[in-house]
């Protein structure tokens, strides 16, 4: 190896160190800094841009509607930004307890909800459900089977059925308890593709991987004319679907969480919902 | 370790080596190919094995479904022949592997087959011995080392694939869940214990394969 004898190094002082070939000595010596700089940019910039931002972690069958009163939102505040963070409630939920740093969250069910107001997670008294929604059972547009209730999916042409992943997707989870209550769990279980969020599940259906997938009402319209509503589980075979929010305990824009959450109960964002298709609070907590 | 986690050990140990098995068959003479012939397609065929290295694993897993989905340019024929699909399989699952492996085995053969000296080749030819025979008998014994080590990094990849095992196979338990994905979903559920028991696994297989491989390596020189 050749070593060159004081070589100016990036700290100033002279050093013995092993040197590249020479053509190669001066590129190297500047590059750090240039890349030190170009990292300062772009991480500072986006920290610098989000003074007054507002992060909300979103079941992602609500993305359409959040998005839309999300809008409304900024529309009579200057200088609010949203960041959105869509996913199954699961998910969203870990991450909230693992302590990523969330303003609101908006939930599709009241488990994901439970547990976080158990550990402290929420800000106490800001919760409520604001929305609530149905299951449907969804095949391909081009599908030829008949299926028309949940025997059907018992049929050996339903080779691979989709349902969101019950340990994390509040879909999955009230799939897997409509089915238990119809008795069919166990003998539709080998036929099971899970996916990670509701629309994974949509996605599989419309791609035509799967004979049949288990959504909520609201998502067909996201992928119209590639999916078709087959049958809705009764009602009565799982617990009602509800849509709790609340502010995050720790946020640093825990009003204008507030604030957020009374625009999703009110008149307008009510209407907002109701035109995505949304049903309305049974009873507002 | 749970019953879920040692399913899924016992999966991807059988995935990475049907994977790497499926990457010899295609990847060496593809290796072979690329180091000593000029055709027309060259680049064509170096880039297309190259790509899977430096696209995303998702990218590679989205063409993978435009290939060989239900409704893809080969699933669809297939599905409507047989009435079989291989996404959801574990089939599904080796094919993500060997794809995103073989740009190691392919570049590691390559450059190994290509420090080959030449001249032992003519001299085969001189004796008598086709083409064939002389890459059989001459080239790749020489490489051999190269040729291995690219196996074995081939095999760690494989054992690795995360993204377009996901985006093909899905995540089903017991069927095409994966260790990267059973440690995706134990972090995801919170299960961390479990994700502990499966990362120090695959540590330690990717711990073996490094020292395989550089012990091959150095035996190369």
């Amino acid at each position: 190896m050749r070593v060159c004898r004081g070589v100016p190094t990036w700290g100033g002082r002279p050093r013995v160190v092993p040197c590249l070939p020479s053509i190669r000595r001066r590129p190297l010596r500047r590059t750090p800094w240039l890349l030190i700089l170009a990292l300062v940019v772009l991480v500072g910039a986006p920290t610098a841009a989000c003074a007054q931002g507002l992060t909300l972690s979103v079941a992602i069958s609500m993305k359409e509607a959040v998005e839309k009163i999300g809008r409304r939102f900024v529309q009579s505040r200057s200088g609010v930004r949203l960041h959105y963070n869509f996913g199954g409630s699961g998910e969203l939920q870990k991450q909230i307890e693992a302590g990523a740093p969330v303003d609101v969250f908006v939930s599709a069910a009241d488990r994901q909800m439970d547990d976080l107001e158990h550990k402290g997670l929420i800000v106490p008294g800001s919760r409520r459900t604001f929305a609530r929604n149905a299951l449907l059972v969804v095949v391909p547009t081009d599908s030829r089977l008949a299926i028309t209730g949940p025997a059907d999916l018992t049929q050996p042409h339903v080779q691979r059925m989709a349902i969101g992943n019950p340990k994390t997707v509040p879909a999955g989870q009230y799939a897997e308890e409509s089915l238990r209550t119809l008795g069919l769990w166990d003998a539709l279980r080998s036929k099971f593709v899970f996916g990670e969020n509701v629309r994974q599940v949509l996605e599989y259906v419309a791609r035509g991987e799967v004979e049949a997938g288990f959504v909520y009402a609201t998502d067909p319209a996201t992928r119209k004319g590639l999916v078709k509503e087959a049958f809705r589980p009764p009602q009565s075979s799982y617990t009602p679907v509800a849509y709790p929010v609340a502010v995050v305990a720790g946020s640093q824009q825990a009003d204008l969480g507030r604030a957020f959450i009374e625009l999703l109960l009110s008149r307008q964002g009510q209407d907002a919902l109701a035109r995505l298709g949304f049903l309305p609070p049974a009873d507002s907590r | 370790m749970s019953p879920e986690s040692l399913s899924a050990l016992g999966l991807s140990v059988r995935v990475a080596a049907v994977a790497t098995l499926l990457n010899a068959v295609v990847g060496i003479p593809l290796a072979y190919l690329l180091a000593r012939k000029t055709f027309r397609a060259r680049w064509l065929v170096d880039l297309l094995v190259t790509l899977p290295l430096v696209l995303p694993p998702t990218v590679t897993g989205y063409y993978l479904i435009v290939l060989l989905g239900r409704r893809g340019w080969l699933g669809a024929p297939l599905y409507q022949l047989t009435g079989w699909s291989v996404t959801f399989t574990w089939y599904a699952a080796v094919i993500a592997a060997a794809v995103m492996a073989l740009p190691l085995l392919v570049h590691t053969a390559r450059a190994a087959i290509e420090s080959v000296d030449r001249d032992l080749e003519r001299a085969a030819f001189t004796l008598g011995h086709s083409e064939w025979r002389t890459a059989i008998e001459v080239t790749l014994p020489l490489a051999r080392n190269g040729v291995l080590a690219g196996l074995v990094l081939a095999f760690a990849r494989a054992l690795g694939e995360f993204g377009a095992t996901l985006m093909l196979a899905g995540n089903i338990p017991g069927r095409t869940t994966t260790v990267p994905l059973a440690i995706y979903t134990a972090v995801q559920t919170g299960e961390t214990s479990e994700a502990l028991v499966l990362v120090a696994a695959l540590t330690m297989v990717s711990c073996v394969v490094i020292f395989l491989a550089g012990r091959l390596g150095t035996r190369a020189t």
